[in-house]
């Protein structure tokens, strides 16, 4: 086990400002939130991925279809990976070919390389994703290359993604910290998400993988990314394992982040810490967003049952506390769109 | 002052070797993080004051009835962790909180560590004269935000509600004991629904006129939202200064540090919360209620926000009444840093 080294004392006691003032942080006014927010729901893929239960082909497709009917806009459907390494995704193209494909909706997949692009392709994808890391040693552990080796890899997709006129949207794990490497500098995670852009993604995924990350590094990270590159091409997604996932989406907010990715019913656990939460509930953020009076287009009483049917059939309880909430106790006493 | 270089050296470093440790087995040793986590927004308070109600407010709503010996183990590890305030019991009849009825036991039980306050709750004058006997040194008085909870929950209006109190403080303002307030229901109420922030901000001026130090605003059923608390502060600020006031969050629906996020940019240095986040809201049966204070440290320590208190101790306190409750943590700080 590690250990500490110690310093509190002194470092407590220095006479200081507070850190926001020490470095003339000026930032943007807290009460000027996007007026309409995205939500990418990545249960049925990130989210089951992580699932230790099976889940039959018929009842991923209900899910979907499910989340169609919800007014999510894009609901990330399954993943075009070997099922020698992810076995809950084995059913990819039966799951693409099976859902009811709504016209409003964008059923992204992912797609590690040249080979799952065009299985994908085949089985009717119209959106694609690629996952980079902003720390080298994840890379290495997760995808056994280093990250260079990856873009390299992505490029190819990308590539054959332009032509066949596929938009591609970029992921980047380990923004707010590694498992193995601990903490990640913010300007590794620019250099990743700026490598992703050029390279063509529309849009780039901040996910803090381990859920370590706090409104603290979250705002320095988004500082650091967006002296660089446009906020609008951004999302966050962030994970509860810490429980900090909904002041880490709020702060997002206040600097102008207005997609976030989420999943119904919190799906997906923490590989990296067993039984602790893992990705955000769609509900939970839902609830948040239509609170502050931020548009979703998201129905959450349908998202709650869309919710509800996937943990029946997983044979979990939810993640989500809005469920929760809702389930055992009077109607709803939030403010809904 | 050190030259801003070698402080963000040091916060790199200490993050560094943080984040090893949260990834780590179980955190025995002392974590202290000066983080240079910056929120970009309005300037957040250096340090923030976390009032402990696990062994009061959490206890009360926890079904299992715990031994007074454990509940006087609890009060004495959440000293040990540094907490500067923890409600220690409530002065209410047996008849009502059959968990609080030990109440003498556990006030006469706990060492009082120097420098940390242990208030009492004390719902009338009985109970305050009690409080006083026990050797209560603090006490605290409730009121509502929504008159159909008031009728429902103590049975008479706010205005009534805050007359009796009216007792309670004559006699410790004579006695030289201070005087908590808090408000029910500031973001909602199970009965009446949405809750006018003026009306929030009228019952805080009274409680601030009468003599209370402190008013803590109280997310009873956790439907808030960062919006509804931002507005709601608003209100309040105009009638009590923000020094006086505090934020009670339920997580209910899992909005507690978001909400107590935007408090701090509000202003608000003074957050309440209970370990392991005991306590569940008894008006959505198996849903949580108050916000683990784990996890809170956890985001203020990620902000570089001073609360003295050493959250692996933390975390130790949580796990024994836990165990002693035969119930799991809600803190997701605990559920993430222990092996399960």
């Amino acid at each position: 086990m590690a250990s500490i080294t110690i310093f509190p004392k002194r470092i407590v006691e220095w006479p200081c400002a507070a850190p926001s003032l020490l470095f003339n942080l000026q930032g943007p006014d807290i009460h000027k939130f996007p007026d309409f927010v995205k939500i990418v729901e990545v249960g049925p893929r990130d989210g089951l991925q992580n699932e230790k239960e099976m889940v039959p082909t018929e009842v991923k497709i209900q899910l979907i279809d499910m989340l169609s009917q919800t007014g999510l806009s894009v609901i990330e459907a399954t993943s075009f990976v070997s099922s020698k390494w992810v076995a809950q995704m084995a059913d990819h193209t039966e799951v693409l070919r099976g859902i009811n494909k709504l016209p409003h909706v964008r059923y992204p997949v992912l797609t590690p390389n040249l080979q799952g692009f065009q299985a994908a392709v085949e089985a009717g994808a119209s959106e694609v994703a690629v996952f980079g890391s902003a720390s080298e040693t994840f890379s290495k552990r997760n995808i056994n290359c280093s990250i260079e080796e990856s873009m390299r890899r992505f490029e190819q997709v990308i590539t054959a993604a332009k032509q066949a006129g596929i938009p591609v949207r970029g992921y980047v794990s380990c923004t707010l910290g590694c498992p193995y490497e601990g903490d990640i500098q913010p300007a590794q995670v620019k250099k990743v998400v700026k490598r992703l852009l050029e390279l063509g993604c529309y849009e780039v995924s901040l996910g803090d993988t381990t859920g370590a990350g706090t409104a603290g590094s979250m705002a320095a990270m988004l500082r650091a990314v967006t002296t660089e590159v446009p906020v609008h091409a951004l999302a966050v997604h962030c994970h509860d394992t810490y429980g900090q996932a909904l002041a880490n989406i709020l702060t997002a907010l206040q600097m102008g982040v207005s997609v976030v990715d989420s999943s119904v019913a919190g799906l997906g656990g923490c590989p990296y810490a067993k039984g602790a939460g893992g990705n955000v509930s769609t509900e939970d953020v839902v609830y948040m967003l239509h609170g502050l009076g931020i548009e979703t287009g998201v129905d959450l009483s349908k998202v709650i049952e869309a919710g509800e049917f996937i943990c029946q059939a997983l044979n979990r309880p939810t993640s989500s506390k809005v469920a929760q909430a809702t389930n055992k106790s009077k109607p709803s006493l939030s403010r809904s769109d | 002052l050190r030259p801003p270089l070698i402080r963000r050296w040091f916060s790199s470093f200490l993050n560094w070797k943080i984040s090893l440790m949260q990834h780590h087995c179980r955190l025995s040793q002392r974590i202290f993080t000066a983080s240079v986590s910056l929120s970009t927004t309005k300037p957040l308070p250096e340090r923030v004051k976390i009032v402990e109600v696990g062994p009061r407010d959490g206890l009360q709503n926890e079904k299992t009835i715990v031994p007074a010996e454990v509940k006087i183990r609890l009060i004495d590890m959440l000293s040990e962790a540094g907490l500067p305030v923890i409600e220690a019991t409530s002065f209410v009849s047996p008849k009502w909180v059959p968990q609080m009825a030990d109440q003498e036991e556990v006030m006469r039980g706990i060492q009082r560590k120097p420098g940390v306050n242990y208030p009492v709750l004390t719902p009338n004058l009985k109970g305050y004269r009690a409080a006083v006997t026990a050797g209560a040194k603090e006490v605290a008085i409730f009121g509502a935000a929504s008159e159909l909870f008031s009728k429902k929950n103590i049975n008479c209006s706010v205005e009534e509600s805050l007359q009796r109190f009216e007792e309670v403080m004559k006699a410790a303002k004579q006695e030289g004991i201070p005087v908590r307030g808090y408000i029910s229901c500031v973001l909602g109420c199970p009965y009446e629904g949405k809750v006018s922030p003026v009306k929030v901000a009228e019952v805080a001026k009274r409680l601030y006129s009468m003599g209370c130090y402190e008013i803590s605003l109280g997310d009873t059923i956790g439907v808030g939202t960062p919006g509804g608390m931002a507005e709601m502060l608003e209100a309040v600020k105009k009638e009590v200064p923000i020094h006086a006031l505090a934020v009670h969050c339920h997580d209910t629906y899992g909005q507690a540090l978001a909400n107590i996020l935007v408090a701090l940019q509000n202003g608000v240095s003074v957050v309440d919360s209970s370990v392991a986040g005991l306590g569940g809201c008894p008006y959505a049966q198996g849903a949580s209620g108050n916000v683990a204070t784990e996890d809170v440290i956890y985001m203020l320590n990620g902000l570089g926000i001073h609360t003295g208190v050493d959250l692996p101790k933390l975390m130790d306190a949580g796990s024994y009444i836990c165990r002693s409750l035969n119930r799991r943590t809600s803190s997701k700080v605990a559920q993430a840093t222990c092996k399960l």
